[in-house]
């Protein structure tokens, strides 16, 4: 399908007014990335990507299977850094800041944004001391009413509707849903800035998913939220921003979501969108 | 492969035959050797009653089913409240309290050596060390884990008592040390109970899985946050596990703590007097000319009773949290 | 944290006394790990200095060592009669236990159904295995030394050594069979063999370093043992065991009696005794790793 360059602009500029006027804001950059690359041993996992991540909406990240998008992800808060072999070149910002710098330490960083996890990991405790363990390791414990702050996050993920009365009970005791949605109320309640969500529906059933999208969409009404998934579906519905990354680790377009659904520029990413490959 | 009985296609009898009938007499002669560990215990338990018996009831149990009679030697209430150990003394005392002392005490102070440094030993494995530092770490651990009991005797007797704490005792306390003491055993069943709490202890902590590390991580906490208040409290019970085994271990320890500790039955607070544990009373009563019938042979095996019975509660107690933990990380 | 505090979005955070905190923690248990090392160290160094002293200061000759006897005379005693009658227990266990233990092994592995009497008696492994070997000295006094009525030779010390080793035999060996692939069963089913004809030709033979592995480390465990024979009563002899039905006095057993004698010259010997002992443990250990390794690989 051959592209016209003009309309594209057209097209872009509009659904850019659309936005600014719906939300009456400018896009401000939380996390810039510039000529990033990853590399585990001789493997190349990430080719130079470059890319802006707007404050207060949901970018999305899709791709094949082994496109690097997680890796990328897990830049973003240095849980590279946990992997022996990887190694990172070229620029993450995160306010202006590079993240890679050598005063800046992971642990403060990982205070600023949170993470989601693929698989729901809640740790082997109650659930009030799942969602109050970031406060308790960010020394965060004794500013703030801890039962008030647990509450609020619970609240805030859409689970203390189910969950109020047995707060003691281990988060293990949780359904799959359930648990995925303590991991958000774990990420949230240190209140970070950004909250990076790693294929967070990926291992759940259809309902437990659409309740974790209908918060995600809440979410953006304080966070940033990045959000990596295989589910072009779910992409769509949910971003605001969507980054497509190919094989190889190349950041191949990111744009506005719907122009990447109905009118991407690249053939590549019109052909995985259509489901022509990948 | 056929024979005359056979008909159709030859897949019933024959050489087969014999093939399954020679496998099942197998079978009961493997059956055989397994049930002799079964055995092993049931003598265990019938020995040690069956002459235990004899010590505080005059005859065995064997003989007073067969008839003999029943006099009380040696009350429960003595056995167990008595404050002087001294069963083959002219004027005897059956007081085991004393040499039950001497065990605790060694076994407790064993516990504070072995489990503080056994668990910070199995943290620094588990969650700091190089793959190259672990290499060379545990089989080194292995290795102090491998020396026989007899070694470390004389590691106390020779080094920790002598040298180590005879001038501390004599300098600090103005305590003129003997060849024995209880801190010396202390100290010797500590160090050789370090590599079981460590190793098992890493074992746990191996197996929590590290999405739990990562939750932890991205949540802001430090390493020492993510060892102490998670891989810690999520492998307690197979830690908890260890320590069982330590102390088991340490209350069985015979060796060592008969060369550390000697074989003064007494008790007391001060840590260089010198103390006796039961197992040592069993030493020193082999050493003598223990014959069939009289009171130190008996004793052998009421303490040796005692002793089984306190031992086979740790290990069941560590059978369940071992249990327990396998069932949270399956 | 930061010198330009300006400029980062880290500002309001302060790790310094978290880095710290790390930086002590880290510091406790290195040196709790290191205090194992230093105490092997200490230990081995203890003994070998004791071992020097021993050939110069009083005069202790190997050859003499190697070719004397027990003595109650410092000056005349030897280890010859404890080396050969730990060579001989080792072998006398060996022959006991491996039999046995290979067999409950391939038992459980193999036949067992899973069954109340099959977790019965894999708890009971579990539980012999935690049983203080001293005791195992009382069962062989009650049962053989008396009840059987064999006296303090040294069949009864390795009786006492083989039921205290067996577990650990039938624990390894059960390892070793499990580690033989499925393939290699059903393959041989395959040809129309019997399961023993299985078992005999295609499992045993490939589990067979491991078993090796699993016994030598067994009886390296048992070579030490003291406590037992002291209760079956191997003490002071001054003579050598020439067979199973001779009294005796082992290697860990003659070193007690040394180390628990007030005379230096005695301490001494113990040490020189010691040296001896662990050569041989680590020899053993040394083969059984040799064997590990080497067939490993195969596998």
């Amino acid at each position: 399908m051959a592209t016209n360059t003009n309309d594209d602009t057209i097209i872009t500029t509009g659904v850019q007014q659309i936005n600014t006027n719906e939300r009456n804001r400018p896009d401000e950059t939380v996390v810039e990335a510039s000529d990033l690359d990853v590399y585990y041993g001789h493997d190349r996992a990430i080719d130079d990507v470059s890319i802006e991540i707007p404050e207060k909406k949901v970018t999305a990240i899709i791709g094949p299977s082994g496109c690097g998008k997680s890796t990328f992800l897990r830049c973003i808060n240095r849980m590279n850094d946990q992997i022996d072999v990887a190694r990172v070149e070229g620029d993450l910002y995160f306010h202006g800041k590079n993240v890679y710098d050598d005063d800046v330490d992971p642990v403060a960083l990982r205070r600023k944004i949170g993470m989601v996890f693929q698989k729901p990991n809640p740790f082997p405790k109650s659930i009030y001391d799942n969602v109050a363990y970031g406060l308790r390791v960010q020394g965060k414990d004794d500013e703030v009413d801890l039962d008030e702050a647990v509450e609020r996050a619970l609240r805030g993920a859409a689970l203390w509707d189910e969950v109020n009365a047995k707060l003691d009970a281990s988060g293990l005791d949780l359904s799959g849903g359930q648990q995925q949605r303590l991991c958000i109320a774990r990420a949230i309640a240190p209140d970070p800035e950004v909250i990076l969500m790693d294929e967070p529906a990926s291992a759940l059933d259809p309902i437990a998913t659409s309740k974790i999208e209908d918060l995600i969409a809440d979410l953006t009404q304080d966070y940033t939220v990045v959000i990596v998934t295989h589910n072009m579906q779910q992409a769509a519905r949910l971003s605001d921003k969507t980054a497509v990354f190919l094989t190889g680790g190349e950041l191949v377009e990111f744009d506005d979501t719907t122009k990447i659904f109905e009118n991407p520029n690249d053939q590549r990413v019109e052909d995985y969108i259509t489901g022509k490959f990948g | 492969m056929r024979t005359e009985t056979d008909s159709g296609p030859g897949i019933t009898g024959g050489v087969a035959r014999d093939d399954i009938e020679s496998n099942r007499r197998i079978r009961r002669v493997l059956f055989g050797c397994a049930s002799i560990t079964v055995l092993t215990t049931l003598a265990i338990f019938f020995v040690l009653f069956d002459n235990a018996a004899s010590y505080f009831f005059g005859a065995r149990i064997t003989e007073i089913l067969t008839g003999a009679s029943v006099e009380q030697l040696v009350t429960f209430t003595e056995f167990f409240t008595g404050t002087r150990w001294a069963p083959t003394h002219a004027t005897p005392a059956h007081g085991a309290l004393p040499i039950i002392f001497g065990t605790l005490a060694i076994t407790v102070g064993a516990a504070f050596v072995s489990i503080p440094i056994g668990t910070a030993t199995a943290i620094y494995l588990s969650e700091y060390a190089s793959p190259e530092v672990r290499a060379k770490l545990k089989p080194t651990l292995e290795i102090l884990a491998g020396i026989p009991t007899i070694v470390y005797g004389y590691f106390a007797i020779a080094f920790i008592n002598p040298v180590i704490l005879g001038p501390i005792a004599s300098r600090l306390f103005g305590i003129n040390i003997g060849r024995y003491s209880m801190l010396s055993g202390m100290l010797v069943v500590g160090i050789m109970t370090i590599p079981m709490v460590s190793s098992i202890s890493e074992d746990a902590m191996s197996a929590v899985p590290d999405e739990l590390r990562n939750g932890a991580y991205a949540l802001g906490a430090t390493k020492y946050d993510v060892s102490t208040r998670i891989v810690l409290p999520a492998s307690i019970s197979g830690v908890f596990a260890s320590y069982i085994l330590a102390v088991s271990r340490a209350i069985g320890e015979t060796m060592a703590v008969t060369l550390a500790a000697g074989f003064n039955a007494n008790i007391t607070a001060n840590p260089f007097d010198e103390v006796m544990t039961m197992t040592a009373y069993m030493v020193s009563q082999a050493r003598g000319t223990s014959a069939v019938g009289t009171v130190e042979y008996q004793s052998l095996f009421a303490v040796g009773l005692l002793l089984f019975l306190m031992t086979l509660s740790m290990n069941l107690l560590n059978d369940r949290f071992k249990r327990r933990f396998q069932e949270e990380y399956r | 944290m930061s010198t330009q505090t300006d400029d980062t979005p880290f500002t309001g955070i302060d790790l310094d006394w978290e880095h710290r905190k790390n930086r002590i923690f880290l510091g406790i248990i290195v040196a709790a790990s290191m205090f194992g090392v230093v105490m092997l160290a200490l230990l081995l160094l203890d003994v070998a200095t004791d071992f020097y002293r021993g050939q110069t200061e009083f005069g202790i000759s190997l050859v003499d060592f190697f070719t004397r006897d027990g003595s109650r005379r410092e000056e005349l005693a030897g280890f010859r009669g404890a080396i050969v009658a730990s060579i001989m227990l080792m072998l006398f266990t060996a022959i006991l236990a491996f039999f046995v233990g290979v067999g409950s092994a391939i038992y459980l592995e193999e036949y067992a159904p899973d069954n109340r009497i099959t977790r019965l008696i894999e708890a009971n492994l579990a539980n012999l295995a935690g049983v203080p070997s001293i005791v195992y000295g009382l069962l062989a006094l009650a049962a053989f030394v008396n009840g059987v009525g064999m006296g303090p030779i040294l069949l009864a010390g390795a009786i006492a050594l083989a039921l205290l080793v067996m577990p650990i035999i039938i624990v390894s060996t059960q390892e070793a069979l499990r580690a033989v692939p499925d393939g290699m069963r059903n393959g041989s089913y395959a040809t129309g063999a019997t399961k023993w004809q299985t078992i005999r030709q295609v499992v045993l033979p490939a589990a067979m370093p491991g078993i090796m592995t699993g016994t030598i480390l067994a009886l390296a465990r048992a070579i030490g043992e003291t406590a037992p024979l002291i209760m079956v009563g191997a003490l002071f002899t001054n003579r050598i065991a020439l067979g199973p039905f001779d009294r005796f006095s082992a290697m860990p057993t003659q070193i007690y009696n040394w180390a628990a004698e007030p005379s230096q010259h005695f301490i001494h010997l113990a040490a020189t005794g010691i040296v001896v002992l662990l050569t041989f443990m680590f020899v053993m250990n040394g083969i059984a790793i040799y064997l590990r390794n080497k067939y490993e690989r195969d596998l």
